[in-house]
């Protein structure tokens, strides 16, 4: 991280990331691997299960005080990660950092981008790629949290629906 | 089966030593390899690796048992396998467009997939609009179905429902039959989604109903069915859904025979005998890349398959023997890189399947990583069928890779295996113990985990994701030609959903609401009475008008909810 211009990641306390599945599919094989291989890697990962509502999300992202929240969507559950971006917002977490990873159309994309979602993962994604992108968005997160003098300090972009992906690898 | 020892061939010891010697050394022959089951693969089988003297009890002719060359004495020859293809999109007129066009290329079963909303008990105006019709076709009235199924011959031909508890598809399908005319005697089919141990342990794909609520449905299901429709197949034992969440193909089998024991278990509880039943019973697997490994496990399962149902649970009717499968390809297996490989892969996993002795057989779509297939490539996977039955002559011989030394050592070793898993089950009560003690998910959890770990490690190449990737934007030479784009996927016309609400709302407004809510009652009502069967109601419900979102409510609240073990 401190390479590329972020302060390091709360040393005391490592990044926390919410895994889960919105929507009605039940395919948790992706969402599974995913939140082994970031607790394996030291992070504090929730792990809801499928068939989660937007408003359920929403409210363990707060009181769980998470960095990330990873959405996995294998059958277009994506298509309504916008409005879990403007229940996210509502609940004040704008700072969270949202990916989504799965079977998302090439197509599809754009709209997750611009609804605010920070990263889109395809089918392929390395465990090494993973991590260090969910590690990377968590310190965006707080920064994002701690206040606009302190992403200016580390040079990072403003938070909120319009900022672009945070991260490109 | 392996004898010690040289088979008896003159000069045979002599010819295997100079081959010992001149690979000895070479480290592509002695490097140690394992299939994805864990069983060693060597460089070379030999006369040594079989026992000739077993042929009659370890694989039989086709038609007898243990019915490791096939369940049918003619197989492909006298009964070519059904093409058919998982379709679920859009509306019913959405879907009866596809099936009419694929009808035309040759397919011959119908294969009804329900759109998300439906599989998880509600209707689609209870749920979010924008995932409607987005994986799966949208089915909430009797009168959908008739729409899906307008000018098809459904009556002709034998259908698959992917119909899960309280299997309100198969009622309405026996709703629109009875408006036809059709008596239900006449009918045949499979509910293709019944076993909830599958779905329960692997997919999560089912209606909030606990395991106690699920058993008792589905065992009224087959009950309900044997009386009233005695061609149909009422359980699909589903293997599939444990190899794609990442179960190795040993342990899928397994895991399989181990959810057929216990549904057959608890039909004999019910007072049903085995012979009553078995005959009907099919399985569903999944048909991976690994091509040796998969006609292996399919030889093997039907061998376990047909010692289970005489030994452990007193069948003796031959019909009860037959591992009848349908097999579906391995959407795991494909990439969205480089998609048009996909092609490739499909006919390898849709020839393994064959060999193995499959009755029915889906091929995926080359677009299935990329999201629900387009027309054209729904075309394709229609189409390899159709080339590896009449082009590559597949369908010429009956168990044509029997009595090659390989595969009958790896059915041998695999058959192994499957046991394992089955007595590891057995050993815990059976397979609704070992889900809810989270066996079955940790053992799943740890072989997908290994998988991903062989991809990772460049141990297990995967073209166009860890090796042989195309260099986006290199402009060198031959790769700099684009990849070759398949189209991306269909989601439905907005309007059409609109439509689609506006119907599901008429169909309300002209509900004889007395008539529903007395059907209802008396499905709800049927639950605190163990005499009575449940599936008789939810048909009456639905011959009666009744919603499959209204089915739902009644069964979820009258048989108590349920959530599956979520761990990792």
């Amino acid at each position: 991280m401190s390479e590329q211009g972020h302060p390091p990641t709360d040393e005391v306390r490592p990044p926390r990331v919410l895994v889960t599945k919105i929507g009605l599919d039940g395919h948790d094989r992706g969402s599974r691997l995913v939140a082994r291989f970031l607790r394996d890697a030291g992070m504090e990962v929730i792990y809801t299960g499928p068939w989660q509502s937007i408003g359920a999300v929403s409210a363990a992202a707060a009181q769980e005080d998470v960095d990330v929240v990873g959405i996995s969507s294998l059958a277009g559950d994506h298509l309504i990660v916008p409005k879990l971006m403007d229940a996210l917002r509502q609940a004040g977490l704008g700072h969270v950092r949202v990916v989504v990873g799965g079977i998302i159309p090439e197509g599809e994309v754009a709209a997750l981008l611009a609804a605010g979602v920070s990263k889109v993962v395809h089918p392929g994604a390395t465990r090494a790629e993973i991590v260090e992108l969910v590690s990377s968005l968590a310190a965006d997160a707080r920064l994002a949290d701690a206040g606009p003098a302190a992403m200016a300090a580390a040079g990072a972009s403003p938070a909120g629906a319009a900022a672009a992906p945070a991260v490109q690898p | 089966m392996s004898a010690a020892g040289g088979p008896g061939i003159p000069g045979y010891d002599e010819a295997r030593a100079r081959w010992e010697q001149d690979v000895a050394g070479d480290p592509g022959v002695a490097a140690e390899r394992r299939n994805l089951s864990g069983v060693p693969v060597k460089a070379l089988y030999g006369p040594e690796d079989v026992d000739p003297a077993a042929y009659l009890e370890q694989l039989g002719f086709p038609g007898q048992a243990p019915y490791t060359r096939g369940v049918h004495a003619t197989m492909h020859r006298g009964r070519p396998w059904n093409p058919r293809l998982v379709v679920g999109l859009g509306t019913p007129a959405d879907y009866n467009a596809r099936m009419r066009e694929l009808y035309r290329l040759g397919l011959t079963g119908l294969f009804v997939s329900p759109c998300n909303s439906h599989l998880r008990g509600y209707d689609a105006d209870e749920v979010d609009r924008e995932l409607l019709g987005v994986c799966g076709t949208l089915i909430d009235t009797s009168e959908d179905m008739e729409r899906s199924l307008e000018g098809l011959p459904f009556d002709q031909e034998s259908v698959s429902i992917g119909d899960t508890a309280p299997y309100t598809l198969t009622a309405m399908y026996l709703k629109v039959a009875a408006d036809r005319g059709i008596p239900w005697h006449t009918l045949a089919g499979t509910t293709n989604q019944s076993d909830y141990l599958s779905h329960y342990a692997a997919l999560h794909m089912f209606f909030r109903v606990a395991l106690p609520g699920q058993k008792r449905l589905l065992v009224d299901h087959v009950e309900w069915m044997r009386r009233n429709v005695p061609r149909w197949n009422p359980l699909s034992v589903i293997g599939q859904h444990y190899q794609q969440a990442g179960a190795t193909p040993a342990e899928a089998m397994g895991l399989a025979l181990s959810a057929a024991l216990q549904h057959s278990r608890d039909l004999m509880e019910r007072g049903m005998a085995p012979d009553d039943f078995l005959p009907r019973l099919s399985f569903f697997f999944d048909a991976s890349i690994n091509f040796f490994e998969e006609v292996a496990k399919f030889r093997a399962g039907r061998r376990i398959w047909s010692r289970l149902v005489a030994d452990r649970l007193g069948a003796s009717d031959p019909r009860s023997q037959r591992m009848r499968f349908h097999a579906q390809t391995s959407g795991a297996d494909l990439t969205r890189q480089q998609p048009l490989n996909n092609i490739a892969r499909v006919a390898v996993q849709a020839m393994a399947g064959i060999f193995g002795g499959l009755q029915s057989l889906h091929t995926d779509s080359l677009d299935e990583a990329i999201g629900s297939p387009t027309v054209d490539a729904a075309r394709v996977a229609v189409a390899t069928q159709h080339i590896l039955r009449h082009e590559a002559h597949l369908d010429d011989v009956i168990d044509p890779l029997a009595g090659s030394y390989y595969v009958e050592a790896l059915t041998d070793a695999m058959e192994e295996r499957i046991m394992a898993v089955v007595d590891a089950i057995e050993a815990e009560g059976g397979m609704a113990a070992a889900l809810e003690a989270g066996t079955v998910q940790q053992m799943i959890g740890a072989s997908s985990l290994a998988a991903q770990e062989r991809i990772e490690s460049g141990e297990q190449i995967v073209v166009g994701v860890n090796g042989f990737t195309v260099p986006e934007g290199d402009e060198e030479g031959a790769s700099a030609r684009p990849v070759l784009q398949v189209p991306a996927p269909e989601r439905p016309d907005p309007a059409k959903i609109d439509a689609y609400l506006e119907r599901l709302s008429a169909f309300r407004a002209r509900q004889d609401r007395a008539r529903v809510t007395a059907a209802l009652d008396a499905l709800a009502r049927s639950f605190d009475d163990p005499g009575e069967n449940t599936y008789g109601r939810v048909v009456d419900a639905i011959m009666n008008g009744a919603t499959h979102g209204e089915v739902c409510r009644t069964v979820r609240e009258a048989a108590g909810a349920g959530e599956p073990l979520v761990m990792l």
